[in-house]
This record gives C-alpha cells, structure tokens and sequence, in this order.
C-alpha cells in the first residue's frame, strides 16, 4: 500500500476515535491515544532530543489533547489539530530550558550548611572544604574518622568514642594527632589549592 | 518519565471519560458575540445617541470610511481572536485586523491635517480627549471581559495573541461607538488620545491573558 494512502487510512480513522472519543466511549479513547503516541513522539523528538525528556513532553501534548479535545472541530482534520498541540508543546519545553539555563546555576554544594556558621556565610569556605577533602584523605584512617567526627560532624568525645569503639583519650590523641598531621601537611606545601 | 508512564497515563485519561460537546466553529462563535454585543449597544445608541447628527457627519467620505475601518479593525480583530483560540487554525490570523487598523489610523490622520494639525479650539479640547480616553477604556473593559469569558472555553495554548488581538478589537469598539458622541473633527491630540486608549487597552489584556488559559 502506497505510504499517502496508508496515512489517509490512518488520519480516518483517527478521526472516527475522536469522534467516539468526543462522544465519551472510554474504550475508542484509549485506543486513539495509544495510536497517536508514537506519531507525537516523532514530532517531539524535533523539539527535544534527549529520551526521557522527549517522553515528558509526550505526556504532556496528551494531558494538554485530553484538556481541550472540546476544541477539535469533527468537519476537520485530526493530525493538524494534533500536530499543533505537540509543536506547542515542544516549544514550551525549549523556553522553559532557555529560561533555567539563562537564570538558573546548577551547584549541590551551594546547598550544604556547615557546622561552623561563619562558613556558611563566607563565599570562600566552599572552595576551602573542597580543599581540604584530598588533606584528609592522606591521614591514616583512624585520625581521619576521629578528626571528622570531632570537628567536621560537630560531635562530643563521648558521643565520637562510643562511634569509633575507642576511649575518650585514645580518641582526643588520635584527634590531636590528626590535626598536628594536617598542619604539617600544609606547611609542607601540600596546600596550594587552599 | 519513560514509556511505561505514558501508558499508565493513558489508561488514567481515558479512565472515567466524560463526553464534551465540541466548540462551535470560530467564525460562527464570533459572529454570535458580536450580534449579541450589537444588540446591547445599539440599544443604548438608540437611547442616548444623536444618530441625526451622527449620519450627516458621517455623510462625508473621509469620515465614513474613518467609521468603517473603525467598525472594521473591531470586527476582524475579534474574528481573528476566536481562530487564534483554537491550536489549529493559521497563526496569520493576528494580522488580520492590521489593514484595517492602518486605514482607521491614516483617515484619522488626514482629519487632522485637513482641519489642521494645531491643539483645536483653545480651551476644551484637553478636557475632551480626557473623557475620550475614559470612554473608550470604560467601554472597553466590560467588553473585554465579556470577550474574554467567550474566548476562554477553547483554554488558547498561546494566550497573548488572543489577548492581544481581542483588546484591540474591543478597543476598536468602543472607538467606534464613541465616534456617535464624537461632535467635532479628530485633532492630533485626539488621534494621539484615541491611540493611547487603545494601546492602554491592549496592554491591560496582555498582562491578564493567564486568564485565558
């Protein structure tokens, strides 16, 4: 069958669901939407080329056929009125991703709060705590869980003792330790990205 | 979201499915606002309208075709408002109202140099286009709501062009309907007045068109 006259078939009958679908015969309904998916998916990949997204305004372009199908005039054709709702459709989506690139930053850590409250107000202490990750990570395991717990996550010996399983003292040594450890780190040179 | 939502979002739309009774075509709906918007008025002009003094101005051909193209602007401003509704009629529609406009806007143009481009009789006449500005902003915004309430079954896509073309065609209206009370030829400040109503007007529903959708 000749691909014009495959569309003609499936623009007809496209136009009998509707009509049902208009009347109100749930059945004829879903069938037309499942049948007319694949066709709004094809024209909104022209607005969108990322899949999951595509699909987002898939669902949309039907939320929005399901809203005004009152609009649909039965004398006229289907797909145009269809193809103008997904072509909307698409266009919302780019200006709305124009719009939250234009204004809107994506940064996780601009979301964190520190313990110490100074930090949380001083624009540097961001660059500062990423800084300091790779210091960390050189210290032995033990000073680094004691020096985190202590003075990152703000808890009191007994409360870091009874964590790690240590004493209080071996806990306060390894502590101590720890931040000798760091000093000389960064003495050293180690700390040209603070 | 992935396909496997899609499907389940059918399933959830045609689920419970109420039947709706399609729109009336465009032209028609127009045509019927516009009827019922004519019958008001032109009761009201009955009732307070010298019609006598109206026709024997509006006599000379400058001035008629002034009225027509007023008459005109407001007519396929709101037509083309009612296509521009629905997702699938041709986005041209918005210009539709623009020959029209352009000729309303040049006869008035060519009154104003043919009596004279000055300010008018000294005195009155900023007082007057004070009240040609209240009145077309007065006849305007019932009319808008009313047009609005009508335009807002087809819950428009894109509602800025409705608003915006439909503000200009009742603010070409309620131009029209002021030139029966009009008693004396358009100055610049007039034009200038007249322009500054419609373009208020127009503004306003621009900024309200969140109510079409």
């Amino acid at each position: 069958m000749a691909p014009e006259s495959q569309l003609q078939q499936q623009e007809a009958a496209w136009v009998l669901l509707m009509r049902a679908a208009q009347a109100g015969d749930a059945r004829r309904y879903d069938e037309l939407l499942r049948s007319v998916t694949p066709f709004v998916r094809n024209l909104t990949r022209r607005y969108c080329r990322d899949p999951s997204l595509a699909e987002d305004v898939v669902q949309d372009v039907l939320l929005t056929v399901h809203r005004i199908r009152h609009t649909w005039d039965p004398q006229r054709p289907f797909s145009p009125w269809l193809a103008a709702i997904a072509a909307r459709r698409g266009i919302d989506r780019i200006r709305r991703a124009t719009r939250i690139a234009r204004h809107e930053v994506s940064d996780e850590l601009a979301m964190e709060t520190f313990s110490v409250p100074a930090a949380n107000n001083e624009s540097g202490a961001l660059r500062a705590a990423e800084a300091i990750e790779p210091l960390l990570a050189a210290l032995p395991e033990r000073q680094r869980r004691a020096l985190e717990a202590v003075k990152l996550r703000g808890l009191s010996v007994a409360q870091a003792a009874r964590e790690s399983g240590q004493s209080e003292t071996a806990l306060k040594v390894s502590v101590h330790r720890a931040v000798k450890a760091l000093r000389k780190l960064v003495a050293t040179g180690k700390d040209d990205d603070i | 979201m992935e396909k496997r939502g899609t499907e389940q979002l059918i399933a959830s739309l045609s689920q419970g499915l109420a039947p709706v009774r399609p729109l009336r075509p465009p032209a028609r709906r127009a045509l019927l606002w516009l009827c019922a918007i004519a019958l008001v008025i032109g009761a009201l002009l009955l009732r307070f309208a010298d019609l006598a003094a109206w026709a024997g101005r509006y006599s000379e051909w400058r001035m008629a075709i002034e009225a027509a193209a007023t008459l005109l602007t407001g007519v396929t401003a709101v037509v083309a408002a009612f296509h521009l509704s629905l997702p699938d009629r041709s986005s041209l529609w918005r210009y539709a109202p623009l020959p029209p406009l352009l000729l309303w806007i040049a006869t008035s143009g060519l009154g104003c140099l043919q009596f004279g481009v000055g300010l008018g009789p000294p005195g009155a006449r900023v007082g007057e286009s004070t009240h040609c500005f209240a009145f077309i902003i007065g006849v305007s915004v019932p009319l808008t709501v009313l047009l609005f309430a009508a335009l807002r079954r087809a819950r428009p896509l894109d509602p800025l062009p409705v608003a915006l073309t439909a503000a200009l065609g009742v603010a070409a209206l309620a131009a029209f309907v002021l030139q029966f009370f009009h008693h004396f030829d358009v100055t610049a400040i007039d034009l200038a007045t007249h322009l500054a109503a419609v373009l208020c007007v127009v503004g306003l529903a621009g900024a309200a068109r969140r109510v079409l959708g």
